[in-house]
């Protein structure tokens, strides 16, 4: 994993230092100055030789120290903090919803094979792959928000609604630590919408995934053996084949997550959701690339982590995986 | 020599009745052959020019005379949908071409190769795969300066890998079996061998996944010229054709509704067809599919 980081910041730095026409113009405009160049290059050391941009680069990224955002003109760590908790409460909602409707669609899948349900699923779970998220976002807005009204439109709360006092920044948690029932009420259902938008592609593939590993596993002689046993249909599916399946179903939960991540930066665009997704598409349009490293890095390293812990869950689901 | 080759595969008849008999490809072949022909006839097959504006009429619902309505500025979204079918199938073979070419060249080197060539080259594709894909296609089309080129070569730099993790993985197999070891002996040399003798035996995988690049690469597309790394207006390109007119979407539902529809066809139409060859070359996945 250390291996990999290292080569996130070259990449990065690769795309951000070397492959631009020209950050500085960006910066500064069309009409600047000669002299004004020169010291502009000198304050963010592009004077220097590349090798020795890309050690500083490092080092201060070690220090977790981003560069200041060329765009909001701070420190990009800051704007990442401030930006960071609404990604995670929307991609932490996507997430369950693809978890909590995958699974169990692919289990059903599995079980009622050939049958009308598995039929329904596997064509809803192949339109789920095939979707445009920033496109089913816009028809769910259009519908349930500008037409039937059920829901709220975009943002994180109600315009009316008074924010609680920060603590995590997740507005559900914050909410509730101050006991604020309408606040608490109005971030969940703004939630609904960009949840699900976002929810939809990860379910479709978790699903997918799930139906097939249950396949391989329910035609296992073990498993013809616990119901010859006597044991109830329920109990054989989910604590002997479901355990098994797990393990390549847990591989794309993992995989999954980049897609959420990656889909966040549509969703959050669709619904004004001031998140990291936002922050990097509207940095990324003002060529602010201390800002959309600083977004490419925390995904990178988010998205590696996820993936280190998988890989360390499959040790507990199967006993033959073991790490030294 | 010929006791030493590898095992003929079933002629094309055989394959031809799996997919009869699984009508869902059969429905991913007919789209993709439909936005192909769109995509190759569309100034012959479109009844108005995509950039011509009739302004006194725009925002005109579906009709006789335009067939999926007006957009907001008077141009028939029928006509741009056919030609935007062009650039989007454009945009999908470019990807795939360097995508694919790329990704085979590394991963065929690694495998070939072994040791430590194998261990950098596929510690390179790690470092790729770290990365959200849309993310980092992002930060290298607003590197490179946002255009349509720019946007290709950025998915094509976030797709590569993935052909090179199975190249390496069939050329891995590939130079253990015997055929190769006759090939060699009779003084074959390591190029002769790769592209006469690896390649043509590692291509199934490739070409399930090209298709699975090719809708991939229209949708990644899309995306970024929802949020403005890719196509730029007017150019007919689906992604632009949502955003322009997202904000029409309770007045004028068709404006953008009809655009996304277009991208949703076309990806599950390569999806359908990825999953079909790949379930016609591996007669095993039939049945757990």
């Amino acid at each position: 994993m250390g291996l990999v980081l290292l080569g996130v910041s070259v990449l990065t730095f690769f795309i951000a230092h070397v492959v631009p026409a020209d950050p500085v113009l960006a910066a500064l405009g069309e009409h600047a100055r000669e002299d004004q160049i020169r010291s502009y290059r000198h304050a963010y050391g592009l004077d220097r030789p590349v090798g020795v941009q890309y050690l500083i680069y490092v080092h201060r990224l070690l220090a977790g120290d981003f560069g200041i955002s060329i765009r909001t003109r701070r420190p990009v760590a800051e704007d990442l903090g401030e930006f960071l908790p609404a990604t995670v409460e929307l991609g932490g909602t996507a997430w369950l919803v693809a978890l909590l409707l995958g699974i169990p669609a692919g289990i059903l899948s599995a079980i009622y094979k050939d049958r009308i349900f598995d039929h329904l699923a596997r064509i809803g779970s192949l339109i789920g792959a095939s979707m445009p998220v920033f496109w089913l976002g816009l028809l769910l807005l259009g519908s349930f928000y500008y037409r039937l009204r059920w829901l709220p439109g975009p943002g994180r709360l109600d315009i009316s609604a008074i924010p609680p006092p920060p603590r995590t920044g997740l507005l559900l948690i914050d909410s509730a630590l101050a006991g604020d029932g309408v606040v608490f009420w109005s971030a969940l259902r703004h939630l609904v919408l960009p949840g699900l938008t976002l929810g939809l592609f990860s379910t479709a593939v978790i699903a997918r995934m799930t139906r097939s590993a249950m396949l391989e596993v329910l035609y296992q002689d073990y498993i013809r053996t616990a119901r010859a046993k006597g044991l109830a249909g329920a109990r054989v599916v989910l604590r002997h084949a479901l355990r098994n399946a797990m393990i390549p179903t847990l591989t794309i939960v993992g995989i999954s997550f980049g897609n959420l991540l990656s889909g966040a930066v549509l969703t959050e665009t669709v619904f004004a959701w001031p998140g990291l997704g936002r922050y990097a598409t509207t940095s990324a349009i003002s060529l602010d690339f201390p800002a959309v490293m600083g977004v490419t890095i925390v995904a990178a390293v988010i998205y590696t982590t996820i993936n280190l812990v998988i890989d360390l869950l499959y040790a507990r689901l199967d006993p033959r995986v073991r790490y030294e | 020599m010929s006791k030493l080759a590898p095992p003929r595969r079933r002629r094309w008849p055989y394959r031809l009745r799996l997919l009869r008999r699984n009508p869902l490809v059969t429905l991913g072949a007919v789209i993709v052959l439909l936005y192909s022909l769109a995509a190759l006839a569309a100034p012959l097959l479109a009844p108005h020019p995509p950039l011509t504006q009739y302004l006194e009429e725009r925002l005109e619902p579906p009709s006789a005379q335009f067939p999926l309505g007006l957009d907001q500025l008077g141009r028939d979204i029928f006509s741009r949908l056919l030609f935007g079918a062009r650039l989007s199938l454009m945009i999908g073979l470019v990807v795939v071409v360097i995508a694919g070419v790329l990704g085979t060249v590394v991963g065929m080197a690694a495998g070939f190769a072994g040791g430590r060539v194998d261990h950098a080259l596929m510690r390179v594709t790690d470092i790729f795969f770290a990365f959200p894909s849309l993310i980092l296609a992002m930060a290298i089309a607003a590197a490179l300066g946002p255009s349509l080129t720019n946007a290709m070569i950025a998915i094509a730099m976030v797709t590569w890998p993935v052909y090179a993790r199975l190249s390496r993985a069939q050329t891995l197999v590939l130079v253990r079996r015997e055929f190769l070891e006759a090939a060699r002996a009779v003084g074959a040399g390591d190029l002769r061998i790769l592209t006469r003798h690896v390649l043509p035996n590692a291509l199934s995988p490739l070409v399930v996944q090209a298709s699975f690049n090719m809708g991939d690469a229209i949708l990644i597309a899309a995306g970024l010229s929802f949020i403005g790394f890719g196509a730029h207006p007017p150019t007919p390109e689906w992604g632009v054709m949502v955003s322009e007119g997202r904000d029409y979407i309770t007045t004028q539902w068709w404006v953008p509704t009809f655009p996304g529809l277009a991208i949703l066809m076309a990806v599950t139409g390569f999806n359908l067809l990825g999953d079909g060859i790949r379930d016609m070359l591996d007669p095993r996945l039939r049945r757990a599919g």
